[in-house]
């Protein structure tokens, strides 16, 4: 347990004390900004056709606004967690940074889990941080104080959706090396994004066929299972045309999890990094 | 006592690639052991299957009599390899800090300080890697791999980056490895290094042990070199014991003796020999 602490730690420091890792932080603020300043100006012009429209203008640029940056804090927790994860074996390895580290007697398993961990102590906290930072900067912008109808659960699976493509990147770095990682985890992520929205179609134009294929890609890669969830719990309260207006749009949430959304993601996470596991203890290095 | 290292028929193929073949091999506690071979003979692998970075494919490997890659047996070893490196925005002090932490060492900042100064570190310790030069990440390497006071010491060309000082401090440290009675198996292509420091030598070409022994018992004769006032004169088939013999005889004669020297081979010619054409 003190081994796997100690390589957390170091997985931690490594994180905090790259460049990468500042230049996150630039953009995250640069992100931000530009968020302040998009939604500030879409409440604002949409309060010109107050009552004029058959829906809650504030509930309907509230949802969408907050849905855009859920996918922006989805998408940089991606970034910061694939580069976190993607080069801790094969990358380390080829560099020479692993074999010190392997041979003492943690063992490869505390290893492994040690550097997830500390991929993990940087991601959840920075996902959970930019989607209440968003929340708060909606609230702010809109005329009323436009809140999520759920906030604690969303932003969890959003941490929780982070987690399973570092998970994902953590297995691909025993078999591939970093850059090919890489590129295969943004391919995968960009998969279940396109998987996402061919639900949204789907449902748009009533399409079982397209419904299916999207909810098969989504339990597949399970992040996109939950950050669809998320969008719906976010305006799980939206009736009438305002609900259905933001159903249709591109962050709608039309695609409820259900209960066995949890069960899932955690037996796939836990499979992931089982299947890590085994492969690194029986990788030659 | 089990020995320090120990490798029974021990084994390891890649693909269609056999790199090694039933090799055997020992090294005893406090013993210097230099392991030599051209590039591919099968020297890395061996290192690594022992210390448990790759596994044999038959054979078995053991460390004080722990089997390799084990628990036990990573307790009780260290390990540089050839190509390491240490994340360059650790400092030095940090570097042993970290591996301390990982063989559970209670040696605190003594030991830090001292392995430093026991390579010649002594000054840098609060010295970034990034900012090292090759030599010095290849002493803190040295060090690196004493943290925790290991029994073998498994050191994979320790020697390639540093200049003549910097060997010699090396040479220095394994003579007090010898003393702490640290078993060592040294991997390097510097046959004179190995010539000068170690007990033993094992040639490996082709996978396979091609020669073993002592410096002293690989070396041939090769006659006994006299210096006299004739000049100089060569007893091709002589050996070292009948030296005192053929300066008497020539005294005897009247001649002048102002020195005798023995001839043997060098360890590179009989290295030469042993590999054969393998310089692959």
């Amino acid at each position: 347990m003190r081994g796997l602490l100690t390589i957390a730690l170091y997985g931690l420091q490594e994180a905090l004390r790259r460049r990468i890792f500042h230049v996150v932080l630039l953009l995250t603020l640069l992100y931000l900004g530009l968020y302040w300043l998009g939604a500030s100006t879409a409440f604002d012009e949409v309060r010109e056709f107050e009552g004029a429209l058959p829906v809650e203008e504030e509930e309907l640029t509230g949802g969408t606004l907050f849905g855009l940056s859920m996918f922006g804090s989805l998408f940089l927790g991606a970034v910061l967690a694939t580069f976190l994860t993607l080069g801790v074996v094969r990358g380390d390895a080829e560099r020479g940074l692993l074999q010190p580290l392997v041979v003492r007697p943690i063992g490869r398993t505390a290893l492994l889990l040690g550097r997830f961990l500390g991929a993990a102590a940087i991601c959840v906290p920075y996902v959970m941080a930019v989607y209440a930072i968003c929340a708060v900067i909606t609230r702010s912008s809109s005329y009323s104080g436009w809140w999520p109808d759920q906030f604690v659960r969303p932003g969890l699976q959003l941490a929780a959706g982070v987690l399973v493509i570092g998970a994902l990147a953590l297995l691909g770095s025993i078999f591939l090396s970093a850059t090919a990682n890489g590129i295969a985890v943004f391919m995968i992520f960009g998969a279940g994004l396109v998987a996402g929205l061919l639900g949204q179609i789907g449902e748009a134009l009533n399409s079982p066929t397209l419904e299916s294929v999207a909810t098969r890609a989504s339990w597949a890669l399970p992040f996109e299972a939950l950050y669809q969830d998320a969008l719906h719990r976010i305006t799980s309260e939206s009736r009438g045309f305002t609900g259905l207006a933001i159903q249709l749009g591109p962050f709608g949430g039309s695609q409820a999890g259900g209960a066995k959304l949890p069960l899932w993601v955690g037996a796939y996470f836990a499979v992931a990094l089982l299947v890590s596991v085994a492969a690194f203890r029986r990788k030659d290095l | 006592m089990a020995p320090a290292l120990a490798a029974h028929e021990l084994g390891k193929r890649y693909g269609r690639v056999l790199a090694l073949d039933g090799v055997d091999l020992s090294v005893e506690p406090g013993e210097l052991v230099g392991l030599l071979g051209p590039n591919g003979a099968g020297k890395s692998t061996l290192v690594k299957i022992a210390c448990g970075l790759i596994r044999a494919s038959r054979g078995r490997a053991e460390i004080c009599g722990a089997p390799a890659g084990s628990p036990e047996a990573r307790e009780a070893l260290g390990y540089l390899a050839e190509l390491f490196r240490f994340p360059g925005w650790f400092s030095a002090d940090e570097v042993l800090h970290l591996h301390q932490r990982l063989t559970r060492s209670q040696g605190g900042s003594t030991e830090r300080r001292e392995l430093l100064e026991l390579v010649g570190l002594g000054a840098a310790q609060d010295v970034r890697v990034d900012a090292m030069s090759k030599g010095m990440q290849q002493r803190l390497g040295i060090a690196h791999a004493l943290v925790g006071s290991p029994k073998v010491l498994l050191l994979d060309e320790p020697t390639s980056a540093l200049d003549p000082a910097g060997r010699q401090t090396v040479r220095a440290l394994l003579e007090e490895l010898r003393r702490r009675e640290i078993g060592v198996l040294l991997n390097s292509h510097l046959l004179s290094e190995i010539e000068l420091v170690c007990d033993r030598v094992v040639i490996l070409s082709r996978g396979h042990v091609v020669a073993a022994g002592s410096p002293e018992e690989l070396s041939k004769p090769r006659g006994v070199e006299v210096e006299t006032d004739e000049g100089i004169r060569l007893f091709a088939e002589a050996r070292r014991d009948e030296a005192p013999a053929i300066v008497e005889r020539l005294v005897a004669e009247g001649r002048r003796v102002y020195g005798v020297r023995v001839l043997a081979t060098s360890l590179e010619e009989e290295y030469l020999q042993a590999v054969g054409g393998d310089t692959a």
